[in-house]
């Protein structure tokens, strides 16, 4: 069976997912710095 | 037709050429939300001062009361998980997902007006009981959805899915902290608005993910799967009822595996913060230990991914021997690093035990399924997460126990983790023997005349 690509709609619901898990590793990255400071 | 209909599961199906990387966001969206759960942490203390504002005054909740509220949300997680699994195989994703979305959503709403009422039970109906049904019901769905789309890597698409439920405490604790930041003042913490707010935010995001989920058609094949049926004795390409299931031995010694390697884990993350500023006095302060609380999360959640798609590899069975043999080296380990005051080695320690602990979450679904087929592993798996509730009463408990009684009988705080570190190797040598003893199911157990899978 052909698959459709469907890339705009890939990136859409990828990024949904994505960005808020992004902010929450990026914070708790931040946060772990501090353990080695 | 009713307004409701496209709830269905004949509704959720996907059509010719749907790409099925569009499946992963949808379950991402879920379990983002309902991994808010592993961060209710930090509403311990804003809860234990609600009259005093700066401080615990008369009248107000003592934290012994507030931090039950975490295990009974765990308990009724267990408990809706094991009740509902089968209802959620027949109700398909979509459904569930609303159904979840609300009871998270509503549980929320519900605590933030015990909050406001400051009424305890209210808290715990809303919060424990409706937001923990949520959690259970939302947790199996998108897994066993995620499984049907990836025969060929289920290892990997359980992963992904469970990876968000890592994922999601870290978004949680930040966005918690930030929303009662913003709603405090004079006269407020904040944590109602916040609890509130949180409701609405999870109930959208998760109606989301409903919204977009599908099911692929029953006899749908990724191009090229050859069913792995053939390549392993403890993989079937056959189904086992999950009746039938749970009068197996292999349930039981998967149960097991899951209550050890989650014990193990969860009750060193209970205590992580306390813990690594008593083994290393004076060098670690409680800001560093909340960053190594907060390192110990990023090893949790991609080890959830990197583990279960490593099992897709190397199988099942030896990826569970890897998680109990180094588990309990690193464990046995861990006390004279302490000791050496290796703050390096001893963060590596914990950060790959905590890797493994997330990584037995992710890899059961798919043992389940190599063990069990695909057509009840939601149901079967659902049962399976008892263990997890167990788990999570016995691990911060045993943990604290042991410690206490070390201190009483005069040990010193940083020697006293020693015994229970010793204790949980123990644990994860008794699982190592479980995983050894498990075998493929015998074929009086497999369901007659069914399909061989969906």
């Amino acid at each position: 069976m052909q698959t459709e690509t469907q890339p705009a709609k890939l990136a859409l619901y990828w990024a949904i997912a994505l960005v808020p898990l992004a902010w929450g590793v990026y914070r708790t990255v931040l946060n772990a710095m501090k353990l080695f400071s | 037709m009713s307004a409701l209909s496209f709830l269905d599961r004949e509704h959720s199906v996907a059509g010719l050429g749907f790409n099925r990387w569009l499946v992963p966001p949808a379950a991402l969206c879920i379990h983002l939300c309902i991994g808010e759960v592993y961060a209710f942490s930090v509403f311990n203390l804003p809860l234990t001062k609600l009259i005093g504002i700066t401080k615990a005054a008369q009248g107000d909740w003592s934290l012994a009361d507030v931090g039950w509220i975490f295990s009974v949300a765990i308990l009724f997680l267990g408990l809706a998980s094991a009740f509902t699994g089968a209802w959620l195989d027949r109700a398909g994703p979509r459904k569930a997902m609303t159904v979840s979305a609300f009871c998270v959503g509503g549980g929320f709403l519900v605590g933030a007006l015990g909050i406001q009422l400051h009424s305890l039970p209210l808290l715990f109906l809303g919060y424990g009981v409706l937001g923990g049904c949520g959690l259970g019901i939302g947790y199996i769905s998108p897994v066993r959805t995620l499984m049907t789309w990836f025969p060929d890597r289920p290892g990997m698409a359980t992963g992904l899915a469970i990876m968000g439920f890592g994922g999601g405490a870290m978004i949680a604790s930040q966005l918690s902290v930030l929303l009662m930041h913003h709603f405090a003042s004079a006269t407020s913490l904040g944590v109602a608005p916040a609890f509130a707010t949180l409701g609405i935010i999870y109930a959208v995001f998760m109606l989301v993910g409903a919204a977009i989920v599908r099911l692929p058609e029953a006899q749908w094949r990724p191009a090229g799967y050859v069913p792995a049926a053939a390549t392993s004795r403890l993989i079937t390409d056959q189904n086992v009822d999950v009746r039938t299931a749970v009068r197996t031995p292999q349930f039981y010694l998967l149960w097991a595996m899951l209550f050890l390697n989650v014990t193990a884990g969860i009750g060193v993350l209970s205590q992580a913060s306390p813990m690594i500023q008593e083994m290393f006095k004076g060098s670690v302060t409680p800001l560093a230990a909340a960053g190594f609380v907060g390192l110990l999360s990023l090893f949790n959640m991609g080890g959830r991914c990197v583990w279960a798609s490593t099992s897709d590899l190397i199988g099942r069975k030896a990826t569970y021997f890897i998680f109990f043999l180094l588990g309990l080296l690193l464990y046995a380990a861990v006390p004279s690093i302490a000791r050496e005051q290796k703050i390096t080695a001893f963060v590596l320690c914990y950060g790959i035990i905590l890797s493994m602990y997330g990584g037995g979450f992710a890899t059961i679904p798919a043992y389940l399924k190599d063990l069990f087929g695909t057509r009840y592993v939601g149901a079967i798996h659902g049962r399976l997460l008892t263990a997890w509730s167990a788990a999570g009463v016995l691990g911060p408990v045993l943990v604290d126990y042991i410690r206490q009684y070390r201190i009483h009988e005069g040990v010193a705080k940083a020697d006293a983790y020693s015994a229970t570190m010793y204790l949980m190797a123990g644990l994860l040598f008794i699982g190592a023997l479980c995983n050894l003893a498990v075998g493929p199911v015998s074929r009086h157990f497999h369901q007659p005349n069914a399909p061989a899978a969906e």
